[in-house]
């Protein structure tokens, strides 16, 4: 049961990576202008320089073959060299890549840490006053925007010496409250479907203890939806925190990436896009296993 | 006033309003209006009306999942408003409601026989084995087959589960047993099968129901009394003496 299950998610997961893959390069190669395209421009560079180094760098070839010849490679941990280093991409992508995943692994972690409790405690005081201030301050939370919020960081870490500008203190404390309002109302919502449930108001009737009533029945039943939104929760850090580490100057995948999209380094945006997609699928993965476990529903599907 | 001898649960002029909407708009349902009613133990009390009448909130005032505005609930002799947290878990023995859908009422992440422990587990009863043995005894005596007690209720058939549901809220042997149109849902031939279940068990555990049907066909073989509400009023009450 479990090896037909896994083998699913794993053709599913193939697929996405093939698709997102294909639809980079697709993309990159839609986009006007090559590397080459502001060489060009420069007088000093000879046109037979200019040809030497479109062929050196493969971009005569078409892109059906430049796609297959990269994925054959990828699948071997070779993602091609950057057009402006000069270097493999993967050396290029892993450091930055630990760096990413130190910040949303932090940002998640501290923004969990802080919605779940925070979230079932609102849900048991539904309709409470302090719920209902903890629902104001979310909404005034969630309408502002992660720039603005990186934004007055920078200012309040240039005033005083408490943030340093690029350090991780300073890059978890916009991600995280930036993720917080939306997990903690999912989780509010979720947890109040749970706790509404039939089988949770038979078990009040058996004369069961607050407490217990949560930990054995309502966290349990809330368990669900609470795994789906962590895997969504990653996949929406990480496509913020590429933004965010530009502005507050992480040194992770963001700004690589950025350069790389400007200067149309080809093979580093496509290595960037296939890993971050890998880190999600594998996310997902994970997600879809704890489902597994946890409800023996989703066993007999 | 003294409680005759015999009557095992009274309801005393059970008032009890919902406030729909915020402060600014109030707007109240009237859903129970001064109801007055005894049941005897070992006796059978159905509680009849249209949808919105306030049957099910009396039973849950009854079960005490809600808490009536005015009146008394008095139970054995003792009144519900007087007990204390204590007390009032051991009192959930006594009565057990078994919910309007008995299927949406169990966990569908446990088995059977889980489902039935649990109660017992909740008011500590025994240890786990007791506990284990006691549960394949009540889901065996509402007449599920031996393959039940591993099965989870998404496994189970309708009919199966109302039995089961039936099993769980007898697991305390409670001496008031609320019934709110759990079988409903059943086809005829289920019902009918479920009744004869309940009047035999009346019969062995000196049980006292309270059924709530929308019709009196269903139930009519059982009753000793029937209370028919509208509107939150009680509009007819009949006995039939046994």
């Amino acid at each position: 049961m479990l090896k037909r299950f896994l083998l699913r998610r794993m053709i599913h997961t193939l697929l996405l990576l093939l698709s997102v893959s294909g639809g980079s390069f697709l993309l990159l190669e839609l986009a006007p202008g090559n590397f080459l395209t502001e060489a060009k421009l420069n007088p000093q560079l000879s046109p037979q320089t200019l040809a030497a180094l479109h062929d050196r760098l493969g971009l005569d070839r078409s892109l059906p073959e430049r796609y297959l010849y990269w994925l054959k490679s990828a699948t071997q941990g070779d993602f091609g060299i950057s057009f402006a280093y000069n270097m493999p991409v993967s050396v290029l992508i892993w450091p930055r890549m630990r760096s990413t995943l130190l910040l949303t692994a932090t940002s998640l972690g501290l923004a969990w840490s802080i919605a779940l409790p925070l979230g079932v405690w609102a849900a048991a005081r539904k309709g409470s006053s302090l719920d209902r201030l903890l629902v104001l301050l979310t909404s005034g939370l969630l309408s502002i925007p992660e720039l603005v919020l990186a934004c007055g960081l920078l200012i309040v870490a240039a005033k005083t010496a408490w943030l340093r500008i690029g350090g991780l203190p300073l890059a978890v404390c916009v991600l995280a409250p930036a993720s917080l309002p939306l997990l903690l109302r999912h989780i509010r919502a979720g947890v109040l479907t749970a706790s509404g449930a039939s089988y949770v108001r038979a078990a009040r009737a058996h004369g069961i203890s607050e407490g217990r009533l949560w930990f054995r029945h309502v966290l349990p039943a809330a368990s669900h939806s609470l795994i789906s939104l962590f895997g969504l929760s990653v996949a929406g850090l990480l496509s913020s925190s590429l933004l965010v580490e530009v502005v507050v100057g992480w040194p992770g995948l963001g700004p690589l990436f950025l350069e790389a999209v400007a200067a149309r380094d080809f093979y580093i945006v496509a290595g960037v896009v296939f890993l971050s997609a890998n880190f999600l699928a594998v996310g997902n993965l994970l997600a879809d296993l704890l489902l597994y476990y946890g409800d023996p529903r989703i066993r007999m599907t | 006033m003294t409680i005759r001898s015999g009557t095992l649960l009274e309801a005393r002029n059970v008032s009890k309003t919902f406030t729909r909407g915020r402060w600014y708009s109030d707007c109240g349902v009237r859903a129970l209006d001064n109801v007055t009613l005894s049941i005897q133990s070992s006796s059978t009390l159905a509680l009849v009306g249209s949808s919105g009448s306030g049957k099910s909130t009396l039973a849950r005032c009854i079960a005490q999942l809600e808490k009536p505005d005015l009146g008394e609930i008095w139970f054995d002799g003792r009144s519900l408003a007087n007990f204390t947290q204590a007390g009032f878990r051991h009192l959930r023995k006594e009565i057990q409601i078994v919910p309007q859908d008995p299927s949406a009422s169990l966990n569908p992440r446990w088995t059977a026989a889980e489902i039935v422990s649990e109660p017992l587990r909740v008011q500590r009863w025994g240890n786990e084995k007791k506990r284990y043995v006691r549960s394949l005894e009540l889901l065996e005596s509402v007449g599920l087959d031996n393959r039940a007690p591993h099965q989870r209720p998404y496994q189970l058939s309708g009919g199966q589960r109302a039995r089961l549901a039936l099993a769980r809220a007898l697991a305390l042997e409670p001496r008031l047993l609320i019934l709110d149109e759990s079988l409903s849902s059943l086809d005829l031939s289920l019902q009918a099968q479920i009744i004869n279940l309940l009047i035999d068990l009346q019969a062995t555990y000196e049980l006292a129901y309270l059924v709530i049907a929308h019709d009196m066909t269903l139930v009519a073989s059982m009753t000793d009394q029937v209370v028919e509400l509208c509107k939150g009023r009680i509009v007819r009450q009949e006995f039939f003496p046994c």
